[in-house]
């Protein structure tokens, strides 16, 4: 109940302007020129002062690109979206690299303090168990800023660090790697992502290990008319564990916002990784003016045995979500989860889901998925599950439902459920309603108000996928829950 | 940015360019429709993979060529069994109506072309918001079929038996568009049948316009000849407090896909949508519904059973959609499939796509084989294995064919699938 009340309390702190990570950062950056062609994508790599594999990865990608058509299949409706009128690099240029904290601009610090993202080790310290303590790297639109705990890490044999540090540090890990769960030919806005990819973050965790601290990144786009385009590749070696967190927030700006990551998760045998997200772009204003476009592609290839990959997701931001994060399901006995709750409101378009691939025989999946629409936004679960010939007793739930709020509001469910194997056990269901005005009368009857009592409602919807995230984030979520359905009532 | 792919011409939709130019003065009547449906499918192509809605099923390679159409010569052969008893038959060679105009019961027919020069008849009038390429190559082509019509509160019962027949590949585009006046009853029996081991193509529209208060029951049995490419679409357009029952029965044709439209005109209607398919061989069938409730208060239900065995693929896609102001309604779509087999395949893509808040909507998807403690409970009581299964089969499909409410036709329906399943043992 403490949580339910702290997110009631948040609405009504809360005034108007519901978007409380708007600000912007004053602080000088070094840009690329408008545009891509060839030399951006050399000018980037030659920034990040790329070897020649990378750099020839990267123009293949762009050749490639070239070919390709933008696709229009999603329910998600925007005018066509200018690829030359972006800037595809901007680094603050007070900062050459990641390096030790004392040395990172304390304007960036300020903008990370304000965002409530701890930066300082101490701080993180000071008063929380250590078990709680978590690993941040923060990337500040093209660059990654900071990356904290480094050395704790590194006594456990943990690498967590920016990947373009990485390509420099662990060449053989990121050529071993990089493409092959989404390769550079995947689609329109990943094979984007592999030309001009700025940075992320990259993960190993060796043979045996158990992360000792949750990692987490902090995306942060800050100039106007760029685009944001980062690439994270996790590693979770034989029978390892990490939790990885990310979140990601920008400023209020009129224009609309490119923001195309590519995320690669691997696990070999009996690895586990558990991926959450915290997704709160700028959603644009209420007239649907100014947002992000979030164009992303994650995928996690369960390699090994046993091996298991959760993707959890809280999704309140962003002007149009295009979304699918999925697991390919490919070792014997390995599993996949998606656990998500999408939240539009105002003009805000989602068509996002997941998609489970089963390959190997004994290998399940669970899908539990939340849309709630509100305002005037549209809100499209799109998801696939399917069964190879050779997946051999595989395994799928599926649950997703939708709650409408307000009538001018959609809300669609879109399944492909494809079994190709007569053992493969497949279910599906998904059911689409309003708040029930009994559950309303019964709150209000006892002294809630509305809105206070859509929150409650709301928060037993999705209770199923905020019990998967990590405690950190849960309250974070809930929080989020609450403003961004604020104003929908009524 | 590159230019969009542009894609060829295959020989098959070239053929039906030249066929429509060719006969597009001699078609008779809807000059308007026939026209703009065509000029949507010149547009368009045949829908292939890179269509959504033809996803599963890949019309544009499936239809190499064009087959002629030709008029049956000679004595038909009823070689199915079709027909029930108390139900009038009335019998469609080729899709071309047999008995001449005139009264059956309380039903009204009229060949297509009179009708439609007539002005009698429209095309395309159920079809409300749907737009579909099979439905618009019938539209433009279509000259045989019928034009049937029920008076206000009159009952009437019917068995349509489309018998299709040449000895060598052809086609066959028929419409047939049954008026059904307020308050009547209406018993509407559909059965096709042709031969096997020949490569035919059939494109065949049944359009219901269901007026206030009406109650049709609509049942498609399907047992086209092993080679055939069967195309069939029921659109209905449901007035106020109309209440329809629709079930397609499917066993048979190379490939087939059944698609429903159904589009919400008043109030409080009723629908009923029930589909049972039994799938065997290289045999592919898809049932594609669209239900759309367009106005407030209407409820449907829908419940389609796919047996898989073989090496056979079926695909089930539906989707419920509710309008802004459709509010109160109430959908709810089930579709269950069986694989009996390890090469059998399924595709499920049960959608909703709802515009209006104060609505209960669900579907439900399931896919699996047949359980082995069901089993295993059966043949420790002395079943043989292909025994036990066949009984679990027939439970399971019976749950469909249950809303059937005419014993004969129930019984009927029943058999084939004990006849189907009997096959099945012997191989």
């Amino acid at each position: 109940m403490a949580a339910v009340h702290e997110t009631v309390e948040t609405v009504k702190t809360i005034d108007v302007d519901q978007y409380k990570y708007g600000f912007v950062t004053d602080i000088e950056s070094e840009l690329a020129p408008k545009g891509l062609n060839e030399d951006i994508v050399r000018y980037i790599s030659a920034k990040k002062n790329e070897p020649q594999w990378l750099l020839d990865w990267r123009l293949e990608a762009f050749k490639r690109w070239q070919t390709m058509v933008e696709p229009t299949w999603s329910r998600c409706h925007y005018p066509a979206i200018d690829f030359q009128d972006l800037h595809y690099y901007s680094a603050p240029k007070s900062t050459a690299g990641p390096k030790s904290l004392d040395e990172v601009d304390p304007e960036l610090l300020k903008t990370y303090a304000k965002l409530g993202i701890p930066l300082r080790e101490q701080e993180v310290l000071a008063g929380v168990e250590p078990q709680n303590r978590v690993a941040v790297d923060a990337v500040f639109d093209s660059v990654s800023v900071v990356t904290t705990f480094k050395a704790e890490l590194a006594k456990a044999g943990v690498i967590f660090c920016s990947i373009s540090e990485a390509v420099h540090t662990h060449p053989e890990l990121v050529k071993q790697y990089l493409g092959t769960v989404v390769p550079a030919t995947d689609n329109f806005y990943a094979t984007l992502n592999s030309a001009v990819f700025s940075d992320g973050s990259f993960v190993y965790i060796p043979p045996g290990v158990k992360c000792p601290m949750e990692l987490s990144t902090y995306f942060r786009i800050n100039e106007s008319k760029t685009g944001q385009f980062e690439r994270t590749l996790i590693i979770a070696d034989k029978g390892s564990y990490v939790s990885y967190l990310e979140g990601c927030t920008a400023p209020k700006r009129d224009e609309n916002q490119l923001h195309a990551a590519v995320v690669e998760l691997v696990t070999l045998e009996d690895a586990e990784i558990k991926y959450s997200t915290v997704q709160n772009w700028y959603p644009g204003d209420s007239e649907g003016k100014g947002g992000i476009y979030n164009f992303v592609t994650k995928r996690g290839d369960c390699r090994g045995a046993r091996s298991k990959i959760s993707w959890t997701q809280v999704e309140t931001g962003s002007a149009i979500t295009w979304k699918y994060p999925s697991c390919i399901l490919r070792g014997e006995g390995s599993s996949g989860e998606f656990y998500s709750i999408a939240i539009s409101n105002g003009m805000q378009q989602v068509d996002s889901g997941t998609k489970m691939i089963h390959l190997g025989k004994n290998t399940t999946s669970k899908i539990i998925a939340k849309g709630i629409a509100a305002g005037k936004s549209d809100n499209t679960y799109r998801g696939q599950v399917s069964a190879h010939r050779k997946a051999t007793g595989a395994r799928n739930f599926t649950n997703c439902d939708s709650l409408l709020i307000g009538q001018e509001c959609g809300a669609h469910t879109i399944p492909y459920i494809e079994s190709k194997n007569s053992s493969a056990v497949f279910e599906h269901e998904a059911t689409t309603s309003k708040i029930a005005e009994d559950q309303l009368f019964y709150c209000t009857q006892r002294g809630l108000n509305e809105e206070e009592a859509v929150a409650l409602i709301v928060n037993g919807f999705v209770k199923e996928v905020l019990q998967q995230l990590p405690m950190e984030f849960a309250v974070e979520a809930q929080k989020l829950i609450a403003i961004s359905l604020e104003g929908s009532v009524g | 940015m590159p230019a969009p792919v542009i894609q060829m011409r295959t020989p098959a939709e070239t053929a039906l360019i030249e066929r429509f130019e060719r006969e597009k003065s001699s078609l008779p009547g809807a000059k308007d429709a026939r026209a703009a449906a065509f000029a949507r499918f010149e547009k368009a192509g045949l829908p292939g993979r890179r269509v959504e809605s033809y996803h599963y099923t890949d019309i544009r390679n499936l239809m190499r060529s064009v087959a002629p159409e030709v008029p049956v010569e000679g004595e038909l052969i009823h070689s199915q069994h079709v027909g029930v008893e108390g139900i009038p038959v009335v019998t469609f060679a080729n899709g071309r109506l047999q008995s001449a105009s005139g009264m059956i019961g309380a039903a009204k027919l009229e060949q297509l072309d009179a009708a439609l020069l007539a002005g009698a008849a429209e095309l395309g009038t159920a079809l409300g918001a749907a737009n579909d390429a099979i439905v618009d190559i019938n539209t433009a082509f279509a000259s045989k079929g019928a034009f049937i019509s029920v008076p206000a509160g009159e009952k009437a019962s019917l068995h349509l038996a489309f018998v299709d027949h040449h000895d060598s590949a052809f086609a066959v585009h028929s419409r047939v568009v049954v008026s059904v006046g307020a308050g009547a009853e209406v018993l509407l029996y559909e059965s096709h049948e042709g031969p096997d081991n020949l490569p035919y193509q059939a494109n065949k529209v049944v359009e219901l316009l269901i007026s206030e208060g009406a109650k049709v029951q609509h049942i498609r049995l399907n047992i086209s000849g092993n080679k055939a490419l069967a195309l069939s679409t029921l659109a209905a357009s449901l007035g106020a407090d109309a209440e329809l029952m629709s079930l397609g029965f499917t066993s048979g044709a190379e490939t087939s896909r059944h698609q429903v439209f159904i589009t919400y005109a008043g109030e409080n209607a009723k629908l009923d949508l029930r589909g049972t398919t039994m799938i065997r061989g290289r045999q592919h069938a898809d049932t594609t519904l669209v239900v759309d409730h367009a106005v407030p208060h209407g409820e449907s239900r829908e419940l389609f059973k796919t047996v898989v065995d073989g090496e056979a693929q079926g695909v089930f896609q539906g989707k419920i959609i509710v309008r802004p102001h459709a509010q109160k309604t109430d959908g709810q779509m089930a579709s269950n499939a069986l694989l009996l087999s390890d090469e059998a395949g399924m595709s499920n893509k049960p959608e909703l796509e709802i515009f209006a808040d104060d609505v209960v909507c669900a579907h439900g998807a399931t896919c699996g084989a047949l359980d082995e403690n069901q089993l295993f409970y059966l043949m420790a009581r002395g079943l043989p294995r292909a025994d036990a299964e066949a009984l679990l089969v027939e439970a399971f499909l019976d749950e469909a064919l249950d809303a059937v409410t005419h014993e004969g036709l129930r019984e009927a329906l029943a058999e084939r699938v004990h006849v189907w399943l009997s096959a099945r043992k012997v191989a």
